[in-house]
């Protein structure tokens, strides 16, 4: 946590550990906590030993897919002559998730080095920061962050005395959604619409300007200087459950639960203990009802699936989920499903590009039949519907945009079907539908 | 993004890949798109994004198949074959998902095919009717979007639109003047103009050929028929000297509209909007319908059986001079040719210029500065160009007027023959002094065949009747040839063709079926 609470004793504060600490937003003050270190070490090895140390930590990305980072890196041919282009994915839009914008706003110098370092691991020259638009504060503090770096010849034409070039570049997006899809953004960098391209070619073959590319999340990229400074088998070591899943994690929690915030926790960690513990449990007079434990993409879990998850890759989908991007949003008694999801329904029928068939129509008509049965005018034959045109949705387009829509609403009619039918069963008169809206 | 589909230039033979689609085995050149071969298994995959003169969007989805071995359904414009695959293009699943994305792109479309230009010719009721849903499940209000003019000739019909990108890939890679976009994102977006910017380009007609389905209309052709009203005749677009292909689709005997029809050699898919809008004067009523002999002071209507020897007569032992129009056919060109030979003479042509309009996106396509079709065939016949059209004209000459537009030419110049003997669709003012006119069809009403710039011989076929007793050109000079005794009578276009191929040599080992509808280059190349 860090900010504004104290983290607490169960946590493992690496990258939060300076959350809501002023000082360690300067290049000073970041230097005093052990800033820079890693980039140090590391560019005085070459670019295979890094990969190869950051492969046997076993970090994975932290956007949500949970690639492996070190395979990803090893992906890029160092001297097939071409530019080589690292992408940081600071868009981070993901419905209940903040932790990107944490570290930006406390760490942000934890980043410079994370992307310096990354750069120079699979050989390019210039690292791009794709922030998104709406983050104002962390946009200010990564831009004077990259300033002071450059200022300070850690970034330059002579990175740290080296004489290694590293450029570290801040693009801010517009406010899409669909910019934080790895392609999307390398066509929104390139200044093109934010369309995601058809894979393949893959970005380590043909990404932003045709050229190999490797996009990480910003907390993949935060954790791999600690790394580097404290070594592979100390990141390996922090696992509690599956081995597969190492090192600690940002989870950002919100919705209906006592202390919401940013926690940090070694993976495997309890999630029952995570919620009713470090998170206080529901609010006084309360009590939980469902959660999505990784970002409104991921399929929404009963009470009993949250509280038999381990919080790591393995766990949640062992119980019907999906770690995802860490943001874990709470429901409990007072709120209905239906809402809930007819709102996420809403949030990606206004976020999708419009290229694909079935996302283009697909989130829209979702959308327009949920609203409707939140507003009691819908009929059971709409749930049948509801299914097939989910179904239609998933794995048929060119980004997993139209899945991520059709998710909620396939957990949550078989999660939570009474919910449904008590408002089809129940018809409340509503003049205006919302099937004008 | 990939690139257009340019012609290899590369001598390297590519390697074959073999696979299996539908149960049928194929061998396709390495790269090619599973669609593609599909096409070449006698399988079409269907499809709404892919158009194979523009770049891969893959955005429609309605492609997808199932490739044995592959965890997805595989969108078939945008995966390459490989080695020992097995396409399944009808299994269930593959099925369940195109039904899918049918209902889907039916949902808030107004289907009102019922006045839709498009009808009957449309992607979209085709694939429906093949493996749609019957019935939608909609139950909300459809969405509705206005109509907007794109500018040029083009209407833009937004509800009916499935945003699947052709005509803006078409303006942005091919004619590369960037005027549409997609515009406001998920089910908002429509395609839309960039500011201050119409579909004026000389070439961007083709959208709406490119339209699968009915939201890009053509305005000149608006609500003129129902497409299966339409009769279509492959033909050459006589507006300049680039020979595109086209189709002649006409209604009642009238031409409706000019379409291009695909020849990879010389226009691709495309006609530009110069060629595509002017083809009225082929419907025009003004036109001389019987064979006209002089009697006194006056023409008086006659019959071929008292024309071609009174035309015989007045040719007879004279020197000719032949002024020919470059928008004849070879076959006539070459009869007249003849016919100059026999009696001594010269023939002449003037071509009209006009501003060039190349299309930046396809090798050597352009709406050219000649504005005829055939100048290139009147030079290979020995018809010499000239500035004006009676250049070379002898006093007491009998002057042969073969459809040439002799509007610029002075009373003086029309005094110096001994007599005029017009062959020709109309009958100008200044023609009226002739003392033969013998009707002929115009070029859609007749066979014939034509020679582009780069001298490639293209077959044009009949689109619609002649008016009354006119006759094609080439039958009417082959009657007065024969009339003449230098000659044979013709009855068929490609008779006329094979004794042209005989006699020339740049034409020689060629005859119709061996030109089909694509053409061939004249021996030599161009001239």
């Amino acid at each position: 946590m860090g900010y504004p609470q104290p983290s607490h004793e169960r946590e493992t504060p690496v990258l939060s550990k300076y959350f809501g600490d002023r000082d360690a937003t300067s290049l000073d003050g970041w230097r005093k906590r052990g800033g820079y270190e890693g980039l140090r070490k590391a560019l005085s090895m070459t670019p295979a030993e890094i990969v190869d140390i950051v492969k046997a930590s076993g970090l994975r990305g932290r956007g949500g897919a949970g690639f492996p980072t070190g395979i990803k890196w090893s992906f890029m041919k160092p001297g097939d002559g071409k530019p080589h282009y690292l992408c940081c994915n600071a868009d981070e839009s993901e419905p209940g998730t903040f932790k990107d914008r944490e570290i930006m706003r406390w760490t942000p110098h934890a980043l410079v080095e994370g992307c310096a370092l990354g750069a120079y691991a699979i050989g390019a020259e210039t690292a791009y920061v794709y922030i998104r638009g709406e983050f104002t504060e962390p946009l200010a503090r990564m831009r004077q962050a990259v300033r002071e770096a450059y200022d300070a010849g850690i970034l330059g034409t002579n990175s740290m005395g080296t004489g290694k070039r590293i450029d570290v570049i801040i693009h801010k997006g517009a406010g899409a959604y669909i910019c934080g899809e790895e392609t999307a953004m390398m066509n929104s960098i390139e200044g093109r619409r934010g369309n995601p391209r058809i894979k393949p070619p893959f970005p380590a073959v043909s990404g932003v300007f045709a050229q190999p590319t490797t996009i990480n999340n910003v907390e993949t990229l935060a954790a791999v200087p600690h790394i580097l400074v404290q070594g592979a088998d100390w990141y390996k070591a922090m696992s509690l459950s599956s081995p597969k899943s190492t090192g600690s994690k940002l989870f950002s929690v919100c919705g209906n639960i006592a202390r919401p915030g940013n926690y940090e926790v070694t993976l495997g960690f309890p999630f029952k203990d995570f919620l009713y513990d470090l998170c206080g449990g529901p609010l006084p007079g309360r009590t939980l009802k469902a959660v999505v434990p990784g970002g409104i993409s991921v399929p929404i879990q009963t009470m009993e699936e949250a509280e038999a998850s381990k919080m790591d890759y393995e766990g949640f989908i062992e119980q019907g989920s999906m770690l995802g991007s860490g943001g874990v949003i709470v429901f409990d008694d007072q709120q209905n499903m239906v809402k809930q999801i007819a709102r996420a329904a809403r949030f990606f029928a206004h976020e999708s590009c419009g290229q694909c068939t079935q996302c283009r129509e697909g989130t829209a008509w979702t959308t327009r039949i949920m609203e409707r049965i939140r507003d009691g005018e819908g009929t059971h034959e709409d749930l049948d519907t509801l299914f097939s045109i989910a179904d239609n949705m998933t794995a048929t387009t060119i980004c997993v945009l139209s899945d991520s829509c059709a998710v909620p609403v396939m957990s949550g009619i078989r999660k939570f079907r009474s919910e449904f039918e008590a408002l089809i069963k129940k018809p409340k008169f509503h003049p205006v539908t919302a099937a004008v809206a | 993004m990939a690139t257009t589909a340019e012609p290899t230039t590369a001598v390297a033979q590519p390697k074959m890949v073999n696979l299996t689609i539908e149960g049928r085995p194929v061998s396709v050149p390495e790269g090619m798109s599973l669609l593609e071969a599909g096409k070449r298994a006698g399988v079409l995959i269907p499809h709404y994004c892919y158009h194979p003169g523009l770049s891969i969007a893959g955005n429609c989805r309605m492609c997808l198949v199932e490739v044995e071995k592959a965890a997805k359904l595989a969108p078939s414009c945008a995966t390459a074959v490989a080695e020992g695959q097995v396409v399944h293009v009808y299994t269930e699943k593959a099925l369940e998902a195109r039904k899918g994305v049918l209902e889907m792109l039916l949902i808030n479309h107004p289907l009102d095919c019922p006045i839709c230009d498009k009808s009957g010719e449309c992607e979209l009721q085709d694939f429906t009717y093949q493996e749609g849903p019957a019935k939608s499940r909609l139950r909300d209000p459809k969405r509705f979007s206005p109509i907007e003019d794109f500018g040029g000739d083009v209407l833009y019909t937004t509800s009916r639109c499935i945003l699947c990108t052709r005509c803006v890939r078409f303006m942005d890679e091919i004619a590369q003047d960037t005027v549409l976009n997609v515009s406001a994102r998920g089910d908002r977006a429509v395609i839309g103009k960039y500011e201050g910017k119409e579909l004026t380009h000389a070439w961007a007609g083709n959208v709406i050929d490119v339209c699968p389905v009915g939201a890009l209309l053509s305005k000149d052709s608006l609500n003129k028929a129902r497409s299966w009203e339409l009769d279509h005749a492959p033909s050459i677009c006589p507006g300049c000297s680039q020979g595109c292909n086209i189709s002649i689709d006409t209604r009642d005997n009238t031409v409706i509209r000019l379409r291009p029809r695909p020849n990879d050699d010389v226009n691709k898919y495309f006609m530009c909007d110069i060629g595509r809008l002017d083809y009225r004067w082929i419907n025009r009523q003004d036109r001389i319908e019987v064979p006209l002999v002089r009697r006194g002071e006056s023409l008086a209507a006659s019959d071929w059986d008292v024309a071609i020897p009174a035309a015989a007569a007045l040719l007879d032992g004279k020197r000719v001079f032949v002024a020919a129009s470059p928008n004849l056919s070879n076959e006539t060109l070459h009869l007249l040719a003849k016919l100059v030979a026999s009696a001594g003479g010269s023939g002449a042509y003037t071509v009209r210029i006009g501003p060039e309009a190349p299309l930046p996106g396809v090798k050597d396509l352009s709406l050219r500065a000649d504005r005829a079709a055939n100048g290139a065939g009147a030079e290979i016949l020995g018809f010499k160009r000239t500035a004006s059209p009676l250049d070379g004209l002898a006093k007491g000459d009998v002057l042969v007027v073969a459809d040439a537009d002799l509007s610029t030419a002075t009373v003086d110049q029309l005094a110096l023959p001994g007599a005029i003997l017009v062959i020709g669709t109309t009958l100008p003012e200044n023609l009226r002094t002739a003392s033969v006119v013998l009707p002929i069809a115009n070029y859609a009403e007749e066979e014939g065949t034509f020679t582009n710039l780069r001298g490639r011989v293209q077959r044009f076929s009949q689109a619609k009747a002649a008016p009354g007793m006119a006759r094609p050109s080439w039958w009417v000079v082959g009657d007065v040839l024969a009339a003449l005794g230098k000659g044979e009578a013709y009855y068929l276009a490609s008779e006329v063709f094979s004794a042209m191929a005989g006699e020339v040599s740049a034409f020689s080992g060629m005859n119709y079926d061996g030109l089909g509808m694509r053409g061939m280059v004249v021996n030599g190349g161009a001239s």
